[in-house]
């Protein structure tokens, strides 16, 4: 199917529906139901027992980490722990599911109506995103089929795994709040600690319902459900190539087809899973090797006072405590990781004498940020430290250097390392605060360019800006803006 | 003395006096088995070498003063639990070869007692069957008359315990498995509690029903072996946390005053004659221990076989979807591609019976029968439930023909399943509450066959039915009578 | 209630299990004679009762987070039928 612009020119008409499955796997020492180990990269079959492997006449024991954690993940959503809730049975034939069925929950989940807010776009308030249900199930084991003749092998130290499903509403209505709604759900399970969040390596799995409809039509449309999604960026672009693809089924009067789609990252496509299916039909039931769940209020007050500060609360704390805008205060709690490392940054330039959080703030989303970016590296690899980033971000507060000069040594702590103030020293980059000598580049100036001058006096403060970058340039960078400032406007205007 | 016959407590005596060695009871049963197995097929597996050296350090734990009741008591056990080393077939071509790298607990707790495991006995094919006639190793014998069967699905168990080809046995009793084989073979069997005793390593067929118990040819054994059995396990979910009573000690508790409840329901056209005369006997000897009968009426009782024939298959059907040629179990020959290694490893594996009730079971469960067969039948069955309870608000202990009929004929029913299913009517009631029965010999019939009495007690109440059944046999000798 | 020869198919199909015709045609009949037998349950009303999954009201036990592991890999794959450098070795799974 082509994907041509023309597709795009109809699309305005339909709305997008859109409804997130998330698989996350739960951050638990120990399987959910035995008590092998759920560390990742061992070597096949080797963390396994009767118990996960399904041997005949064995039975579950219900990890209780496994229950807390639900329960946690349900509080931070704003969902309704049910204090009654039930392990069932899904019935299905495959090589890596070893007992013939996933122990999962079906008609009483341990979590229901949540909600998430998500900030797709800054000059909109925050959209509310439902919740429909948590419930907690076991992750199978993996096949492999690559590079082995005739047959596929089956490693079973996944299966066990405890997995979290958390099913949101149709409430996305578009790529980019899909995508939002992933990034502010895999924040607070990492911020729980109850998940990594890892997409990649598929411990934070995603699977999207959609749909598409005229605008103002109630009634939803017939959705289709992809798959193989490792990524937020692939789950965006997998939404959107869906959404042409069914518009343009429409548009030329054809039907959806309610089905499983396969998303190929490499091809930018998805294609049908039609077929691989063959009805399916779960045979759900309560499962009876584990009594019901019953979870009391006090053990959910308990899990909800162990629970840490989650990404709205934190922004929030982080606006009124440091001064930063709604917008910044969302970038840094994106991760709990950057919030610390900047609230560190912010407290060791108050400690240095020189506090300016806002700055703080700035540097870290925007510098470091995009530097860690380009080298794809997460704020807990950054090569500057709380304290080489603080100092120098002092140092600019305190007026020792320019923030021209600084995005120069921040480069050079980024690559070499470093402490900020001998870097200064030794490359000589104090900033010049000697107003003789900078008074003298701005007489220098001033005769470079007599028109700009005679423009300025006319009226036009704008060619200020230029004179100012003159004088910067004369200096190396190295003067006092300010002070430049200053001098420049009592020069020009004594000469009026 | 005959040692073929004695009483646990007769043998552990005889073991703690030194007058006899584990190692020669052990050798004596055996023998007997090998004489008298070939025509019973009471066993599918005889652990010689294992029984043998589990005698030897026996008789060291005895020598150094630090026996329980069980060391050196040989015990067969069935075939369905995991023995660590040991061959377990649940009866089935499915695991003729299976060898469990693991131990179920009760087979762990009674050899760490000190009993000593003679070998696994013949059951109904993954305990599916009322007559041991679906086994894949061939059907168990009755030792009473070699034409009929033992019952089942305990019927090893069963015919190895009446024949004196052990001490005692250890049978599993989903709808009637331990009680009705007792029944039928003139034995004593008992189905505690569900969760009683832990289903950990004891091959499921239906989870919610399943539990384990003792088949013995006393009461007093029963009590001795329950005892090991018992007990809560960390690996069993269902497993119930509650303390053990001394059920030896229980035992000559008095009837006086011990009110018993006759439900009409199961006196009903049907019963056969000898069978009501026994039970009717049974009651008379109740009265005479000094304990009250009263009538009362259980309403939910018909609809106890079609709710057990929803929820048993069901839960079968999820049970052995486990067997599915790749990790264990018999894999088919050469097949083509995944879909067929399944459907064929589990056709070859799994006997006509076994896959009868996976089908149903995946028809009660598919889409659009859940509510008219699953559900309702979770509904009758806690109405059935109820039934119970309401009853023990009234009496301390049901009273009930264990089976409608004697011992029947090798093939007479198994033509036709719905003939078959209906043999169950008395027993699985019990299993639907949970709660703990006891059948007990009580008479014979014209052809010479044992018939059984039900004692039904409350949930965890195990104790009262074990003084009930020991004061029964004080006073009468059915469970000495021995087959010829 | 009587079940059909497809509706039996259908059935075997999703308990992975073959039916030749003439099983299918004793599986169907047997099965609509259990599945009458079975309807004798509609005559009894069972409207706002709880289904009962468990014979006993005992809470779920829940374990400690903790590892309690040895590596069984070779007794565990000794029982397999097929199994090749660590793995259960299946047919091809075609995706
Ligand atoms: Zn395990």
């Amino acid at each position: 199917m082509s994907q041509d612009m023309s597709s795009f020119a109809g699309t305005d008409r339909y709305e997008i529906v859109v409804g997130l499955e998330v698989h996350a796997q739960m951050r638990t020492q120990s399987k959910i139901f035995c008590g092998c180990p759920t560390r990742f990269g061992a070597a096949a079959n080797t963390q396994i027992c009767p118990v996960c492997a399904a041997f005949p006449g064995v039975l579950p024991v219900l990890n209780r980490e496994v229950v807390n954690m639900a329960i946690k993940t349900g509080l931070a959503i704003h969902g309704q722990v049910r204090l009654l809730s039930e392990f069932s049975r899904k019935n299905y034939f495959y090589p890596d599911l070893p007992a013939g069925y996933q122990i999962s929950q079906y008609e009483l989940p341990i979590v229901e109506h949540g909600h998430l807010l998500i900030t797709p776009t800054a000059d909109l308030p925050p959209k509310r995103i439902g919740i429909t249900r948590i419930h907690i199930e076991v992750d199978a084991g993996k096949s492999m089929h690559e590079g082995i003749q005739g047959a596929s092998w089956v490693d079973l130290n996944r299966t066990g795994t405890p997995l979290m499903e958390i099913v949101s509403e149709p409430d996305l209505r578009s790529a980019l709040e899909a995508g939002e709604y992933l990034k502010k759900l895999r924040a607070i399970v990492r911020y729980l600690g109850v998940c990594d969040g890892n997409m990649e390596e598929g411990s934070f799995r995603c699977d999207a319902n959609v749909s598409v409809r005229l605008r103002g039509e109630s009634r939803l449309g017939t959705r289709c459900e992809l798959k193989n999604l490792n990524s937020i960026r692939n789950v965006m672009r997998a939404i959107d190539y869906e959404a042409v693809r069914q518009i343009d089924l429409i548009e030329s009067g054809e039907r959806v087809i309610q089905e499983s789609r396969l998303w190929n990252a490499d091809l930018n496509s998805s294609r049908s899973m039609r077929g691989k299916e063959d009805a399916h039909d779960y045979r759900y039931f309560p499962e009876p090797d584990l009594p019901p769940l019953r979870i009391s209020a006090a053990r959910i007050e308990s899990v909800a006072a162990s629970m840490p500060e989650l990404p709205d609360a934190k922004a929030t704390r982080l606006q009124t405590e440091y001064q930063l805008s709604e917008y910044d205060a969302g970038v840094l709690t994106a991760s709990q990781a950057l919030a610390d490392y900047f609230e560190a940054v912010a407290r060791y330039t108050a400690e240095l004498g020189h506090p300016n959080p806002k700055m703080a703030a700035n540097w870290v989303i925007g510098e470091l940020g995009g530097r860690l970016n380009k080298d794809n590296l997460e704020i807990q690899q950054s090569p500057i430290s709380v304290q080489q980033l603080g100092k120098l971000v002092a140092m600019i507060q305190q007026g020792v250097i320019s923030g021209k000069i600084a995005k120069e040594i921040f480069e050079t702590l980024f690559t070499d390392g470093g402490d900020p103030q001998h870097i200064v020293e030794q490359k000589g980059l104090q900033q010049v605060t000697d107003s003789a000598a900078i008074e003298e580049a701005v007489e220098q100036v001033l005769a470079t360019y007599p028109e700009d001058v005679a423009q300025y006096r006319a009226g036009k403060g704008k060619v200020l800006g230029f004179l100012v970058g003159q004088i910067m340039k004369a200096t190396q960078g190295k003067a006092n803006p300010a002070l430049v400032n200053q001098l420049l406007r009592a020069k020009l205007d004594k000469r009026l | 003395m005959d040692l073929s016959h004695i009483s646990l407590t007769d043998a552990a005596e005889l073991l703690r006096s030194r007058s006899l060695s584990a190692v020669e009871l052990t050798r004596h049963f055996l023998n007997r088995i090998e004489t008298t197995d070939p025509t019973l097929n009471a066993f599918i597996t005889v652990d010689a070498a294992g029984a043998l050296a589990a005698a030897e350090a026996a008789d060291l734990r005895l020598a150094q003063g630090q026996a329980t009741p069980l060391t050196g008591i040989p015990l067969a056990i069935k075939d369905l639990f995991c023995t660590q080393g040991l061959r377990t077939t649940c009866a089935s071509k499915m695991l003729q070869h299976f060898v469990p790298p693991y131990e179920s607990t009760v087979t762990r707790r009674l050899k760490a007692a000190g009993a000593v495991v003679l070998g696994k006995t013949n059951m109904d094919e993954f305990a599916m069957g009322s007559s041991n006639e679906t086994s894949f190793f061939g059907p168990v014998r009755n030792p009473w008359d070699h034409d009929r069967t033992p019952g089942g699905s305990s019927g090893g168990s069963a015919a190895a315990t009446a024949a004196g080809l052990c001490l005692a046995a250890i049978g599993t009793d989903t709808g009637g498995s331990i009680r009705q084989p007792a029944a039928l073979t003139g034995t004593t069997g008992l189905k505690p509690t569900y969760g009683r005793v832990s289903r950990y390593g004891m091959i499921a067929f239906a989870s919610s029903l399943d539990q384990a118990g003792p088949m013995t040819r006393s009461v007093a054994d029963a009590a001795t072996l329950l005892q090991a059995m018992a007990g809560h396990d960390p690996l069993d979910s269902t497993s119930i946390d509650a303390p053990v009573p001394d059920y030896q000690s229980g035992l000559t508790t008095s009837m006086r005053g011990m009110r018993i409840g006759i439900p009409a329901e199961y006196f009903a056209d049907g019963l056969a004659d000898s069978v009501r005369r026994g039970v009717e006997q049974a009651m008379e000897t109740f009265r005479s221990l000094g304990a009250q009968c009263l009538s009362l009426s259980l309403p939910s009782t018909a609809y106890a076989i079609p709710t057990y024939y929803i929820i048993a298959p069901a839960e079968a059907s999820s049970n052995l979807a486990r067997y599915d040629g790749i990790r264990f179990g018999h894999r088919c020959a050469d097949p083509q591609d995944l879909q067929e290694m399944y459907a064929r490893s589990r056709s070859e594996g799994f006997g006509a019976e076994v896959k009868r009730r996976i089908m149903l079971g995946t028809y009660v469960l598919s889409s659009g029968y859940y509510d008219a067969y699953y559900r309702k039948a979770q509904k009758v069955r806690r109405l059935i439930a109820d039934d119970f309870q309401s009853a023990f608000t009234q009496v301390d202990l049901l009273l009930t023909p264990t089976t409608p009929e004697t011992a029947f004929r090798i093939g007479e029913k198994n033509s036709d399943p719905v003939q078959m299913y209906l043999s169950d009517i008395f027993t699985i009631n019990v299993n639907l509450a949970g709660l703990p029965g006891l059948s007990l010999p009580c008479g014979f019939d014209e052809n010479n066959l044992p018939v059984g009495v039900q004692l039904i007690g409350r949930p965890l109440q195990e104790a009262t039915l074990l003084a009930a059944g020991h004061a029964f046999q004080q006073v009468t000798d059915w469970h000495l009578r021995r087959p010829s | 209630m009587s079940i059909d020869a497809q509706t039996v198919k259908h059935v075997a199909t999703l308990a992975r299990l073959q039916a030749s015709p003439t099983e299918v045609e004793a599986y169907a009949e047997q099965l609509s004679r259990i599945l009458t037998l079975m309807e004798t349950l509609n005559s009894l009303p069972t409207e706002g009762v709880m289904p009962m999954s468990h014979a006993v009201d005992i809470p779920i036990p829940e374990r400690d987070d903790v590892v309690c592991h040895t590596d069984q890999r070779e007794a565990l794959l000794a029982c397999a039928a097929d199994t090749d450098q660590g793995h259960f070795r299946v047919p091809k799974i075609i995706e």
